[in-house]
């Protein structure tokens, strides 16, 4: 046990350095750190002066490891668009991202998951056909444009609610939500909506998949031979196995969220991280990207530890067992 | 229960034709009207898209032939139409059923040459690492495993800006498509890889391939004459569906204003560019472009789901 | 009295768009309490049908169109899906094949039995358990109060097939059918698991189905046996009527292909009521042909083959660390020696390192240890391809399964070629492809094959084809690995007439692997017993086979079905029984 979580703990660790060192090397080389920081009448002497001061001569492995150092502690440097530190950017716009990606997963996975289920157990009923009729719609659906219609439908011909910005929001120490007003909740509904209708036609179609897999198994043959009911075949031997690999999807699905708040973000303005992201790249503004890159990956990176904790939990056949025997 | 083999081995040898058209998958699509018209609409598309200067209404990148007095003119049917302009003008006139049609041209070009790319590269890696196993699969596996914890749309995201902050701007533009089909097609790699690899894995083991090498063929020759053949069933699935993901994400990328420039626009450049317009009225700007792209993603997937289960044994 | 399960005019279709294809037509049989039935018949009989279709498990589109099943004279054939379920397990058991997939993994088998005991008899968890203990206990499971809580994947094959049979005795049903219950098994522990429902069918008055195709299990196992051929029942009789005095031709058929265990025959009376292709190959002047010209061999060595102290190592745990890496050792320091034109063979169970051998000599593993040297050449200090590439065309190989040995992308006329044209043996095409029709009418399936893909055969002929691949580089050693084992008893009869035919038209050396001891009987000269990696004994085969000398081989001879009372009708060579 203890093996395993630090086999996965270094693994982990291992892609935050390469992740980093990725965020390092576009922060370094890609366009010149010092032009982006002074002004055009800046003498040669003082950008020598500054260079030195930076510490931009040193070593590259002592930079790589002042910039890593500095990331563990949330420092990124200055934004060169927005003149501010990195850090207090992120801090301003982490909770709204947080707050849209946690509701819409929740959305997607609370209702994906039954719908995967239900689909598979009644594979040829009708709402089953019209479920994988609308899944299918939904999958060729892009997460912008279904943003467009529905601000298109409730925003501009029925007026029904806000079409961008998060409404307002109430400072929590720090931690600014929208979950406490009424204008924050109808801010919310539509964004959220949007991030999670693509993710759950996806959910659905993969955990149909993986229990019509587990329904053709001979486990599940040999339960139902044994005389036992559906009801216990179906969600006791057949769902319990359908669980493993869903904890994977699952997990996958949660760093998706993430990235596709992108896209929800830039179509209802949404202050998150995201919007700031893809102003960051219009603009070349290279130690927001580094923070973003980093962030994310970090988000990524304990999803997936947590995904790996969970499936050692589910399946006993990957815990070692001590006492061995045959 | 089946068929006598050895009446089978009696009757005449059948032609790779005559054989597609007497097996299973065939029979299946001829069952399907969906799938038949989704294969219909992605053929007359395609036609369209590759003979779009002689097919398209307008040409919409000729500016002696747009009008500004034409600007934001509805679809034809409604009140204001004009009868030229089947499906309404922009806000510079330019004809919207001829912009899209360009648009198709420019969202069908990237996807199957971001795919083209993925399947190069990701069916290359997949073998190798199957083949070979040992160290370098497990590099190869890893560096994959890795990657597919990021969802694609970021990782494209991120060499395109990658590549915006490398290249000067003007000359981003002229290169913006390659860059957009690099980046949409070394997102895409991995799943193919990972398939492929998989394959193999079970291929190598299997007896002709041991059959090949105590004949004395080298792993290049095994590689590419038998188990590339018998690995590929799977990777047409995956690419008819990775071509409906990348034509989402190139729309995507487009819209997100980090895609292909506005000089040659793209479904999802147009689809940006309407959206300014949404609130003041002109839906048909945004909304008709976005009906042909989910149309063209639609019609992908349809075919791409039912040539997924067509092929697959165990569903019959 | 009446019977504990009758059935009479079953018939079970497939409806598929080819047209309905009938599984079983007109099936009558009849089971007593605590009788065991064997069913037995080749693949597509649809022996598996009847269970399936008894215990109402049909696969969809499959459905029962006419007849009807008893069972203690209540009709269940028409019960709809609720009251089926009333049956299923509480009055029916069912044992399948393959034991590592029919456990549910992520459930301790405490939870499967308790649950399955409880559902039927309703008695409670304490007692469920106290009965599931008391199962397991009669399965033959030690310490089952400590096993109990365990789940599958800590179970080996064998344990968990006698929990899959306690699963299916849960709820005391009346009758278990048992499809193929030891197919997937090894012989020692396949006789241990047949003695098991032996016993337990007896004790319980159980009735049992016993579907298989294997005529040995069936000898040591069933009162009554029921033949099936294409959908129909053949032949009906009590277990010694049919192995000693068959009726019907099929079944005459079917027990002069069986590999006699008790001695060695010189060719298998011919079986051609199944597969009704030519069987005699074309005669072919072997002093003008092409197979038989500058076979450009050296002067006949006396020894073709020689493996000196060979070992193969597997790493069966990483490691960063090589201490802790851990190896299986799959051959262990073997060495024996193949004379020319003779026939060796090599016997044992699964995991024994037989075939392991086989893939150190042809070259597809590397040896951690230990040479071959092969007509004078040690092949193992050669170390380019193209070095090697004049011996390993001496030297061929035939695989066991037919299905995954022939690339199902090329034409069989490409397949047989490939090896003609990678080692330039022909100086054209025309004359390549004059070569592979002669290969072809040489294993019997005809010139006519050659444009066609492997999947439109069957198993038999794909094997002929593999066979014609083997000889395309005019090889003077063959090594044969298992080459029957996934065939029907008929059509093993006729690929292995094939064999001896080719072995001494073209006095090939050969080396046999088989863990069929009645199959080496027949074919080899000599033979090496393996077991765990090492080659425990090398006898001429009648030595061997009438005075074992080391512990193991009697074991393994002890545990071969004897098909005592096998009346054998004695063919003449040539003469079809059908």
């Amino acid at each position: 046990m203890i093996g395993f979580i630090a086999t996965r703990l270094f693994q982990s660790v291992i892609v935050m350095l390469t992740v980093a060192l990725i965020a390092f090397a576009l922060f370094r080389f890609v366009g010149d750190p010092i032009n982006n920081m002074v002004g055009q009448d800046t003498t040669l002497e003082e950008r020598a002066a500054l260079k030195e001061r930076l510490g931009l001569n040193d070593p590259f492995f002592i930079q790589f490891a002042r910039f890593a150092g500095n990331a563990a502690q949330g420092e990124f440097g200055f934004s060169y668009q927005h003149r501010r530190p990195v850090s207090e950017l992120v801090a301003e716009r982490l909770p709204a991202t947080l707050e849209l990606s946690l509701i819409s997963a929740i959305l997607a996975l609370a209702i994906g998951i039954p719908m995967g289920v239900y689909t598979a157990l009644r594979r040829n009923g009708l709402l089953s056909r019209a479920f994988m009729t609308l899944s299918l719609i939904g999958v060729s659906l892009p997460t912008f444009l279904i943003g467009i219609l529905l601000i298109l439908f409730f925003g501009v011909i029925l007026r029904w609610l806000p079409t961008f910005g998060r409404g307002e929001v109430v400072d929590l120490g720090g931690w600014t939500t929208g979950l406490l007003t009424e204008s924050g909740l109808r801010s919310l509904i539509m964004p959220a909506i949007t991030l999670a209708l693509f993710q759950m036609t996806l959910i659905m179609r993969l955990v149909r998949a993986e229990m019509l897999e587990v329904l053709r198994t001979d486990f599940v043959k040999f339960a139902r031979a044994r005389g036992l009911p559906d009801r216990y075949v179906h969600f006791k031997t057949a769902l319990k196995n359908t669980l493993v690999p869903v904890i994977t999807i699952t997990g996958l699905q949660l760093g998706s969220i993430i990235a596709f708040a992108i896209i929800t973000e830039s179509v209802f303005q949404w202050p998150g991280m995201g919007l700031l992201f893809i102003q960051a790249i219009g603009n070349v503004d290279i130690p927001v990207m580094a923070a973003y890159l980093v962030m994310i990956a970090f988000f990524f990176v304990v999803i997936n530890f947590v995904v790996d904790m969970l499936y050692y939990a589910v399946d006993p056949r990957l815990r070692v067992d001590a006492r061995g025997g045959h | 229960m089946s068929v006598s083999t050895s009446e089978q081995a009696g009757a005449a040898p059948k032609s790779r034709l005559r054989s597609f058209l007497d097996g299973d998958v065939w029979y299946s699509f001829t069952r399907s009207p969906v799938v038949m018209l989704s294969a219909i609409f992605l053929i007359v598309t395609f036609l369209a898209a590759v003979f779009a200067p002689y097919v398209a209404p307008h040409d919409p990148f000729d500016l002696a032939s747009i009008d500004l007095m034409d600007a934001s003119l509805p679809p034809a049917w409604e009140a204001d139409g004009d009868p030229r302009f089947l499906l309404g003008t922009d806000d510079q006139g330019r004809d919207v059923l001829s912009t899209i049609i360009f648009g198709a041209r420019i969202s069908l070009i990237v996807g199957i040459a971001a795919v083209a790319f993925s399947i190069v590269l990701g069916v290359g890696l997949g073998l190798i690492s199957g083949y070979v196993g040992g160290r370098l699969d497990a590099f190869i596996m890893r560096v994959a495993d890795v990657q597919l914890s990021f969802p694609s749309i970021l990782i494209a995201l991120l060499i395109d800006g990658v590549a915006r902050s490398v290249i000067s701007r003007s000359a981003h533009d002229e290169i913006a498509l390659y860059v957009l089909v690099f980046a949409i097609g070394v997102s895409g790699w991995v799943q193919y890889a990972r398939t492929v690899r998989g394959s193999t894995l079970v291929e190598r083991d299997k007896e002709y391939v041991q059959a090949a090498r105590v004949i004395g063929m080298g792993p290049t020759l095994i590689l590419w004459r038998h188990v590339l053949p018998n690995v590929m069933g799977p990777v047409l699935v995956i690419a008819t569906i990775h071509l409906a993901v990348a034509i989402i994400t190139e729309a995507t990328l487009s819209f997100l204003g980090v895609g292909v420039p506005p000089t040659t626009p793209s479904l999802g450049t147009l689809i940006r560019i309407g959206n300014d317009y949404l609130f003041s009225g002109e839906w048909w700007i945004t909304i008709f472009p976005g009906v042909a792209l989910v149309l063209l993603v639609l019609a992908i997937n349809l075919l791409g789901d039912w040539l997924r289960d067509a092929l697959n044994p165990k569903l019959r | 009295m009446v019977a504990l399960l009758d059935i009479k005019g079953l018939r079970v279709e497939f409806p598929s768009r080819r047209g309905h294809v009938v599984a079983i037509q007109d099936l009558t049989l009849e089971l007593a309490p605590g009788e065991i039935l064997g069913v037995v018949g080749e693949s597509g009989a649809g022996k598996s049908t009847i269970g399936a279709a008894v215990s109402g498990l049909l696969e969809p589109p499959g459905e029962v169109t006419g007849g009807e099943v008893r069972l203690k004279g209540e009709r269940i054939d028409n019960l709809d899906e609720h009251q089926r379920r009333a049956i299923r397990g509480r009055r029916i058991g069912m044992i399948f094949q393959d034991p590592l997939t029919s456990l549910d993994p992520l459930q301790t088998i405490e939870r499967q039995l308790i649950d399955t005991i409880d559902h039927h008899l309703a008695v409670g968890e304490k007692e469920a358990r106290a009965r599931a203990v008391n199962l397991l206990d009669q399965v033959g499971i030690p310490d089952p109060n400590v096993r109990i809580a365990q789940y599958p994947h800590q179970f080996s094959g064998g344990m968990r097939q006698r929990v899959v049979i306690a699963l299916a005795l849960a709820a005391e049903p009346e009758l278990v059918i048992a499809d193929e219950p030891t197919t997937a098994l090894d012989v020692s522990v396949q006789a241990q698991i047949l003695e098991l429902l032996k016993s337990l069918c007896r004790e319980k008055q159980v009735g049992m189905i016993l579907i298989t195709h294997d005529m040995g299990v069936i000898a040591d196992t069933a009162d009554r046996v029921c033949v099936m051929y294409r959908g129909r029942v053949v032949e009906t009789g009590v277990t010694t009527q049919i192995i000693g005095a068959p009726r019907h031709d099929y079944t005459k058929s079917l027990i002069s292909a069986i590999p006699r265990p008790d001695r060695r025959s010189r060719r298998f009376p011919l079986v051609t009521y199944i597969e009704g292709e030519e069987e005699r190959p074309e005669k072919i002047d072997l002093g003008s042909h092409w197979l038989g010209q500058s076979r450009d061999f050296g002067a006949g060595e006396d020894v073709m083959l020689k493996a000196e102290d060979l070992r193969m190592e597997f790493l069966t745990q990483r490691s960063m660390w090589r201490s802790k890496r851990k190896y299986l050792r799959a051959v262990d320091d073997v060495s024996f020696e193949i004379r020319s034109g003779e026939v060796f063979g090599l016997v044992g169970e699964s995991g024994s390192g037989k075939s392991t051998i086989a893939r150190l000599v042809t070259g597809i593993y590397r040896p951690s240890g230990g040479s071959v040297t092969f007509a004078g050449q040690d092949l193992t200090a050669l170390k380019t391809r193209a070095e090697a590439a004049p011996w390993r065309r001496q030297m061929q190989m035939i695989f066991q399964d037919p299905f995954s040995s022939l690339n199902g992308r090329m034409r069989v006329r490409d397949i047989v070629a490939e090896p003609i044209h990678f080692h330039r043996l022909a100086g054209s095409r025309e004359e390549a492809q004059k070569i592979v029709k002669d290969l072809l009418e040489l294993v019997g399936l005809g010139a006519a094959a050659a444009v066609r893909f492997p999947h439109e055969f069957s198993g038999g002929q794909r094997q002929r084809i593999s066979i014609a691949r083997a000889l395309a580089t005019r090889p003077r050693f063959l090594i044969c690995d298992e080459p029957t084992s996934a065939l029907d008893v008929s059509i093993q009869a006729q690929i292995l007439n094939l064999l001896k035919d080719l072995q001494e038209q073209l006095q090939l050396s050969v080396l046999f692997i088989s863990h069929d001891l009645p199959v080496i009987r027949q074919m080899c000269d000599r033979v090496g017993v393996m077991r765990h990696g090492k080659l425990l004994e090398v006898a001429e085969t009648e030595t061997l086979f009438q005075r074992p000398s080391h512990e193991y081989s009697r074991h393994l001879l002890d545990l071969m079905p004897k098909l005592e009372g096998l009346r054998r009708e004695e063919v003449m060579e040539g003469q079809s029984v059908a």
